[in-house]
């Protein structure tokens, strides 16, 4: 395969890809109208190429990528779904797309309408009471719902020190941790892969603000002590966070605020079919309970009966953690595909992604270690741990293996408490074929390990690019091209 | 791969004693588990710490990892070739890749480390 | 069901499998007693053409802004869109792919950030860039944390100055990460310079400059990069207006030590606000003080180039409650539409839009000088943006303005209670702005006087 070029290496002098009008007013001295000492002297030296250079140039990129357009992505914790074209489509429309965030509030009527039942969509499917669509990400969503239980416990007189997360979390539940200026405390998992009852128990004080959790947790597995774990941290006088990176598993099943969770995030881009965009857009709208509503950032989005609004006097907010009102277009389709879901289509979502990984793990276990032997959710975990040991083939050296067979990996070596992880999460929108050939390829490799482990560490042969050198990347940094004669 | 002349911490650092200094690095288990390493932060020379105090950290491609201070100590040399040339923590750990060199404070501390034996057996149980 | 390809019979036979009566069997390590009973209450579920008609429905409440003429700003600009942008973004290899993590297969999104993230450094002279974070004001609250995080010093200078919006989303953040923020006054237009001397001490973290700031108008960035650095460790954030860098100064050339801004500007539709993207550069000695994913170059084992996710010791998947910022994604697709933009306008495009915008602004900046009842508040340069004030109250001015189907704004009394700014607006003009549109505006206001 040929080498992709970079798109500066195709520029030209004076060629170019945009017409403007031509300028219908006086044109004055730049330098009448701004100081030059404001000025820059050069125009910045970005690439000249035309139309159809740079057509070229990102489509040929594009057919570097592997996309749930174009083969099976079975990345647990990611709910890398099929993503509706009609929605697409119906973000497109000019009446949603070419709006500015401050109109007049009589012109996107339809807009506020849009967003205001939208979050009464998700109140109603995480069992909470307000929601805000503001935040961009999960981890953004993270962030706004740690802030919002400060906000709330200083009202109550103590901020409280310490939030409690289990070892088997995400990264950013941690990160978001510091963020917020809390001491973080690990809470173990039990054998069955759940909150060790005991070891909460001994680290719950009156330091304790919240408890982050996903339910069903990394693993995949749903946690059978959540009433249990709820009590006990609010007996503590601390809230818990429901992490909805798993929501996927339980629409219809279970509502995080019926567990007992005080604040709600959902992933609009794992759920709820807005596409993962390369790595964002997304959106992490967070729902809560009634307490800590006042908190919220502003604006909420609210209808007086006539009309809906923007509404910004809210004395106890936190304020804002974005400009405007989160990721409109990214809300819009999430909104679509509840519509075109209902209640019954979202529980049989959640049924057939369970019933996918529940059918994926039985056959798979069969040439690879299961570590928690029990139903799962919409993803499960194996490991790799038995390849490992009696032929050296790593985890990464089957994923890598996997993307010969043009399908995407597991995410590998998450979470954390489990050596040579693979986490497997389906989703319900794969049939019974692809599960059958991933199953038959699975297996395939699990007998090249055992045969011919020489081979699978010098996967893939057959990708745009082969092993990449990531020490070589971080020592000798490039991160940005520069143009040859740059002055400085 | 664990030479008999340092003195070797549970943090997988090892001490090299000399006239009240010491020169202070990881361990070839350290650097094998770390995997490609490709950035050391060091500390000033100058900066004094604790025993158990982190002085630095290294950074292979997938971890990260603090340095502890194995005693008491002020540093007195910081080797700046890691800067450039991290993987010679990873190609000569005991050598090349000494970290920090400090002026000991309370040479007692050091009959707490382990030697090379006990260190290595240590490993057994990792 | 739509989008679920399982039949009855696909659903029986892996259910024979996992020698299950019915799926609901999987579901029992949810206690019985918070087992969700009865049914959601949800609308659906529609057919394509129900949901059709009903987004349909829903957009004739809606005015976008071709039915309009758009002379809002804020933030947030009604600049040209090529349509090559549209067309590249929508291939399902882009949009539907996720972050990354497996390089050998995301060879297009990796090279796309990289060439993104080279695009960033041209435009602002940056050594670095990131990815890109969720929006201008997310990165700014990033960047002062960031701050924090190179020099440990806690007091974030934010002059009055600078986006509303963009303050109050650095203090929320501020306050959950125990940064003190202080507000510097404006003079007129701009950062009051002695009240920004009386707060320089050794305890600044940083000084956050937008440029052009929020009125629109030139803040002396030069000084101000001088006076924070004359602190012991303060750093200096620019908060730029990517298209603005046509024409004016690149932050690099005035001591910028942070580059952050809100890239909507470049090819992404206005979209009620979002999604957009928060650009991030920086110099290079604070790269591994950097929030965000960041793409780095290097070879394969056959010697060819690639790209991968670096320095990825920095973000929380690897460094948990110490990494440099809790963000696991950043806003690819926007990012890519920038990038896409910037290579569509390239050298002389970039200028000649900047210039489109400036010349364009002044002239109506002019032509509101000979309108009775309306004043152009400050004297200080402008760049596409400037700010009006009224004799009329503003709400009157807004809607006989709307009748006429303009649209003007914000208003700053919403965010400035000073008396001064009283009836007083922003007018921005884009590049899409005609002298007939604008002649247009100038009748509407003369006849409102």
């Amino acid at each position: 395969m040929k080498e992709t070029k970079l798109i500066f290496e195709k520029s030209h002098p004076g060629r170019k890809a945009y017409s403007l009008p031509p300028l219908d007013v006086l044109a004055e001295n730049v330098e009448d109208l701004i100081p030059p000492a404001y000025l820059s002297k050069e125009a910045p030296p970005l690439p000249e190429l035309s139309e159809l250079d740079v057509i070229r140039h990102f489509t040929n990129l594009s057919k570097l990528n592997h996309s749930v357009d174009t083969g099976f992505y079975p990345l647990g914790s990611c709910t890398m779904k099929y993503n509706p074209r009609i929605n697409e489509e119906l973000a497109r429309l000019e009446e949603f797309l070419h709006l500015h965030p401050y109109q007049p509030q009589e012109t996107i009527q339809g807009a506020l309408q849009l967003m205001f039942e939208l979050q009464q969509f998700l109140a109603e499917i995480g069992g909470v009471d307000k929601v805000t669509l503001q935040p961009a990400a999960g981890a953004h969503g993270e962030l706004t719902g740690l802030i919002l239980i400060r906000a709330y416990l200083e009202q109550q007189g103590n901020p409280r020190s310490k939030v409690i997360i289990p070892d088997s979390a995400h990264g950013t539940n941690p990160a978001t941790v510091n963020m917020c200026g809390y001491e973080l405390v690990e809470v173990k998992s039990d054998s069955r892969g759940g909150v060790d009852l005991d070891s909460l128990k001994a680290l719950l004080d009156e330091e304790v603000a919240a408890l982050m959790l996903t339910n069903p947790n990394t693993l995949g597995l749903y946690d059978e002590n959540i009433d249990v774990i709820c009590q006990l941290v609010h007996e503590a006088g601390g809230l818990l966070y429901y992490d909805g990176a798993n929501a996927n598993a339980i629409m219809g099943y279970s509502r995080p605020g019926d567990m007992g969770f005080d604040v709600v995030h959902f992933n609009l881009h794992k759920t709820f079919a807005t596409p993962h965009g390369g790595g964002g857009p997304g959106a992490g709208p967070v729902g809560v309970k009634e307490k800590l509503a006042p908190f919220l950032p502003v604006p909420t989005v609210e209808f007086d009966g006539e009309k809906y609004y923007l509404r910004y006097d809210l004395p106890h907010s936190i304020g804002k953690i974005k400009s405007f009102y989160g990721n409109f277009n990214v809300l819009l389709k999430a909104y679509a595909y509840i519509l075109t879901m209902g209640s019954e289509g979202l529980k049989k979502v959640s049924e057939d992604a369970v019933l996918n990984a529940n059918y994926l793990m039985r056959a798979l276990a069969e040439f690879y270690e299961l570590p928690y032997d029990r139903n799962c959710m919409h993803e499960f975990v194996l490991s790799g741990r038995k390849q490992l040991k009696e032929s050296g083939v790593k985890t990464l050296d089957i994923a890598k293996r996997l993307l010969d067979e043009g399908i995407h990996p597991p995410t590998v070596y998450f979470p954390l408490i489990v050596e040579e992880a693979m986490m497997v999460e389906p989703t319900e929108t794969e049939n019974l074929e692809t599960l059958d050939r991933f199953i038959s390829v699975m297996k395939k490799i699990a007998e090249e390990a055992a045969e011919n482990p020489a081979a699978l560490k010098e996967a893939p042969h057959h990708t745009p690019v082969r092993r990449l050198d990531e020490a070589r990347a971080a020592r000798q940094l490039d991160i940005a091209w520069k143009p040859a004669n740059r002055g400085s | 791969m664990y030479p008999e002349d340092l003195k070797y911490s549970e943090t997988h650092e090892w001490v090299e004693v000399e006239n009240g200094t010491a020169k202070i690095g990881i361990t070839f288990y350290a650097q094998e588990k770390l995997g490609d390493i490709v950035f050391v932060e060091l500390p000033q020379v100058g900066d004094e710490f604790s025993r158990e105090d982190v002085f630095g950290v290294v950074e292979s491609v997938k971890a990260v990892s603090d340095l502890y201070m194995p005693v008491d100590g002020r540093v007195i040399s910081v080797n700046e070739q890691l800067e450039e040339t991290p993987e010679v923590l990873n190609s000569d750990p005991y050598n090349e890749g000494w970290i920090i060199e400090i002026e000991i404070k309370d040479p007692k501390q050091l009959q707490e480390l382990k030697d090379a034996k006990e260190y290595e057996e240590s490993l057994d149980t990792e | 069901m739509r989008y679920l390809p399982h039949t009855e019979e696909d659903r029986r036979k892996m259910m024979d499998f996992l020698e299950i009566e019915k799926v609901e069997d999987l579901f029992d390590s949810i206690p019985k007693k918070l087992r969700f009973q009865g049914k959601l209450q949800l609308p659906g579920p529609l057919a394509e053409s129900q949901l059709r008609q009903h987004f349909n429905s829903l957009a004739k409440k809606n005015m976008p802004l071709s039915k309009s003429v758009c002379f809002l700003g804020g933030g947030a600009y009604d600049h040209y869109i090529p349509a090559a942008i549209g067309q590249l973004i929508s291939r399902g290899e882009f949009y539907t792919a996720y972050t990354p993590y497996q390089a050998e297969v995301s060879q297009g999104t990796l090279q796309t950030i990289y060439e993104y993230q080279s695009l960033i450094c041209l435009l602002t002279g940056m050594d670095v860039s990131n990815a890109s974070m969720y929006d201008g004001a997310s990165a700014l609250a990033e960047a002062a944390w960031m701050s924090h995080q190179i020099n440990r010093l806690t007091k974030v200078l934010l002059p009055e100055t600078v986006h509303p919006e963009y303050r109050r989303t650095v203090h929320t953040y501020a306050r959950a990460m125990g940064l003190e923020v202080v507000g510097i006054p404006r003079r007129g237009a701009v950062t009051n310079l002695e009240a920004l001397q009386k707060q320089l001490d050794d305890k600044v973290a940083c000084l956050a400059v937008q440029q052009p700031n929020f009125f629109g108008a030139l803040e002396p960035v030069d000084r101000l990069g001088e006076m924070v650095h004359q602190t012991k460790k303060g750093l200096f954030i620019a908060v730029v207006d990517p298209l603005s860098l046509g024409l004016l100064a690149r932050p690099a050339d005035y001591g910028a030590d942070i580059v952050v801004g809100e890239g909507q500007a470049l090819g992404n539709p206005l979209s009620l606000g979002g999604p957009y993207l928060g650009f991030f550069a920086c110099r290079e000695r604070y790269v591994r003080k950097m929030p965000g994913r960041i793409v780095g170059a290097t070879l394969d084992k056959e010697g060819k180039k690639g790209f991968v996710l670096t320095l990825q010791a920095r973000e929380q998947h690897i460094r948990r409650h110490r990494a440099t910022s809790n963000i696991c994604s950043n806003q690819a697709l926007n990012a890519l539409a920038a990038a896409i933009y910037l290579c569509l306008m390239g050298k002389e495009g970039i200028k000649e839009v900047a210039n489109h915008c400036l010349q364009k602004a002044n002239y109506l900046k002019k032509g509101l000088q000979s309108i009775k009842g309306f004043q152009v508040l400050y004297p200080d340069p402008t760049f596409k943006e400037f700010a009006v004030k009224a004799d009329t109250p503003w709400e009157k001015v807004q809607q006989q303005l709307l009748k006429g189907g303009f649209l003007a704004g914000p208003a700053l009394s919403q965010y400035y209670p000073e008396k001064d700014l009283a009836n007083a607006f922003l007018l921005a003009v884009t590049e899409q702005r005609t002298k007939e549109e604008m002649d247009a505006l100038l009748n509407r206001l003369e006849v409102l006087s």
